[in-house]
């Protein structure tokens, strides 16, 4: 039996989650002997068209040429795994979903030549996923777990608690209820081993909304510490603005 | 001070001597310290680190220091860490699988390299805290290896607690404020030293190293006075000892409902608890495929994992796991281990980002419904 053969491609994005695979060192050489990588372009491995077992896919579908590559890429894997925030719920870049394109009439010389869609939107909203890693970028250490559970036969499982656990497993102190900070630990996902708030930075959510979540309470949390409502959606609007649970924000806001 | 036995007095000026006497017996040394705006154990080098001045203001979810006039170097109460980090840590190494050279299986299990520890500062809450868990991890049928290694290398040295928060609650669970056993060495803090007095062979030996005077029969008043004011001060009272029959029936309560829509389901509660120790064990792979390392982590009944029954979580809704939390902890730990899972440190509270209060919502079940809001 032929080693597995895994594809990286790369869709509207900035690239960040590709280099979780730079940065797992020397895991990238044991990864290279387990896997045949047949398509990375930025690693120079280029065959965009070729038939894999896993195909890694960042990015959100945000341009015209975006969506006609996906539903290729779909048919031609096995199993389909975004990679980031943009790929997993439409990227910073759908925040434009909010006030529609003319912002680039008014931010580009000449938009004639900027061929976007109206929305972006995530991997999911047009073909099949079979699994979702949240962060902006992804970590070295997801990808690692996916890979060696796929290599085992293991159905891989994605992490789902809350950022708050990882962060009091770290013994960092909470940010939110020692200095007020609007901290969106917890309705965020768990994943980036807190990050921000080991270094006293209140989260931003960048990985996500966990699974189980209460938005409206955390909205209301936010206003208790003195959070105008604009500055309550813009916590909530700045990697993720397009995810549903996210959305939500305007019920809670009444 | 407790149970008829005659303290003696540490001056201020001998605690450094406390602190080398311990290292010198082979233990590392670790205490309070100022952290990132919190009072955090840390390893101690020096008596100099000990949070001299600090006070603390807790109310439901904040946590603040302040700083106090006398100078004293214990007038605080619990900040997030406990014992609980040092005999279950968040992560531990278990087991581990190698392939085997006739490519079979071989595990081997870790047993943690531990160097004797000693804890300054600890709380009767905490103590309390820690004889529960005992009680789980070092059941007489089943003692678990890696938990009795920390716990047999610690070395406890309590400070009478001074200082409860507003959301303390260590008197109504017969907890607290004075440490009464369970202690190597206890303390109460005066303005310019200490009462101290030995329960253990260990802390006896410590003991033997200092240069102490005999208390003063009014230190030993005003220390008493000191705890019969922490005792008396506290705001807020759990209703009784044992919710059984308060929550029997009440899995439907709209009380829930009213909880779920102020909770947030992170866990921060069950995380900050010295007395919750429930968890999942992970592996750690490599992608070489011949070995992997299993772990044992902090879990909590907030997460979707904890109730997960043939590929479902039983309990999805917030409603469903706040009420797993509050019942367990107040009532169903009577029927494992015939106590409260609650020691009335307070924690749980502060640390809940939106402020809820165990004490409040459990008392809302024991009184007639009519009284409710
Ligand atoms: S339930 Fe709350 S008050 Fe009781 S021991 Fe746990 S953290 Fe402390
Ligand atoms: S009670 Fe508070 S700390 Fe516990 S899960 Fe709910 S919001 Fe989080």
């Amino acid at each position: 039996m032929g080693k597995p053969r895994i594809s990286v491609h790369k869709f509207s994005s900035c690239d960040g989650c590709q280099l979780a695979f730079f940065n797992l060192g020397e895991d990238l050489i044991t990864l290279a002997g387990q896997v045949e990588i047949v398509h990375f372009a930025e690693a120079g491995m280029v065959a965009p068209e070729a038939e894999v077992k896993v195909a890694f896919v960042e990015g959100s579908i945000s341009t015209p040429d975006d969506l006609e590559r996906i539903e290729g890429i779909r048919e031609r894997s096995e199993l389909l795994i975004t990679i980031g925030a943009c790929a997993t719920s439409g990227g910073i870049q759908a925040l434009r979903n909010m006030r529609g394109n003319g912002w680039r009439e008014s931010l580009y010389a000449s938009p004639e030549f900027i061929q976007t869609l109206d929305y972006s939107t995530p991997i999911s909203a047009h073909v099949r996923v079979d699994l979702e890693l949240w962060g902006c970028p992804i970590s070295s250490e997801q990808i690692l777990h996916v890979v060696s559970d796929l290599l085992r036969g293991v159905v891989p499982s994605a992490s789902d608690e809350t950022l708050c656990q990882s962060c009091k497993r770290s013994g960092a102190v909470c940010t939110l209820v020692s200095a007020g900070r609007p901290c969106m630990g917890p309705v965020t996902r768990a994943g980036c081993g807190a990050v921000c708030p080991r270094f006293g930075r209140d989260c931003y959510g960048c990985t996500g909304p966990v699974s189980i979540l209460n938005t409206s309470s955390m909205v209301h949390c936010f206003e208790g510490l003195g959070l105008l409502p604009d500055e309550v959606e813009q916590r909530f609007r700045m990697i993720h603005s397009a995810t549903p649970q996210f959305r939500k924000l305007e019920e809670s806001n009444g | 001070m407790g149970n008829g036995d005659d303290p003696q007095f540490l001056p201020l000026t001998q605690l450094e001597r406390l602190l080398r006497s311990l290292r010198d017996a082979g233990y590392d040394c670790i205490g309070p310290q100022l952290k990132d705006g919190a009072i955090l154990y840390q390893s101690l080098e020096s008596i100099h680190d000990l949070p001299h001045g600090l006070s603390d203001l807790q109310s439901p979810g904040s946590y603040r220091l302040t700083e106090n006039q006398g100078g004293r170097l214990f007038d605080w109460a619990n900040g997030p860490s406990s014992l609980k980090p040092l005999i279950f840590p968040p992560h531990e190494n278990l087991w581990r699988a190698n392939k085997g050279s006739d490519g079979g299986i071989e595990f081997s299990s870790y047993t943690p390299d531990i160097a004797p520890l000693a804890v300054l500062g600890v709380r009767a809450c905490d103590l309390a805290a820690m004889e529960r868990m005992d009680h789980h991890f070092l059941r007489p049928e089943k003692q678990d290896p890696w938990y009795r290694k920390r716990r047999e290398s610690l070395l406890l040295i309590v400070v009478n607690c001074s200082h409860p928060s507003d959301n303390c609650f260590c008197t109504s669970t017969g907890t607290g404020p004075e440490s009464r056993s369970g202690y190597d060495l206890r303390l109460h803090e005066l303005d310019d030293g200490f009462l101290i007095d030995a329960a253990t062979d260990r802390g006896e030996e410590i003991l033997q190293k200092l240069e102490l005077s005999p208390a003063a029969q009014q230190m030993v008043e005003e220390a008493k006075e000191e705890l019969e004011r922490a005792a008396t001060v506290q705001g807020q009272a759990v209703a009784v000892d044992d919710f059984r029959p308060i929550f029997s029936g009440r899995e439907d309560d709209p009380i829930w409902e009213r909880i779920a829509e102020r909770c947030l389901g992170c866990g921060n509660c069950t995380a900050v608890c010295p007395t919750c120790f429930c968890h999942r064990e992970e592996k750690i792979p490599t992608l070489s495929l011949d070995s992997s390392t299993h772990q044992r982590v902090w879990d909590s009944c907030f997460t979707a994992e904890h109730s997960m029954l043939h590929g479902q979580p039983v309990r999805r809704e917030i409603r469903e796991r706040y009420r797993q939390w509050l019942t367990h902890k107040l009532a169903g730990w009577h029927d494992q281990f015939g106590e409260s899972g609650c020691v009335g440190c307070g924690r749980c509270i502060t640390w809940c980002p939106v402020g809820i209060n165990l004490v409040a919502e459990s008392a809302a079940f024991a009184v007639p419904e009519e009284g409710v809001e």
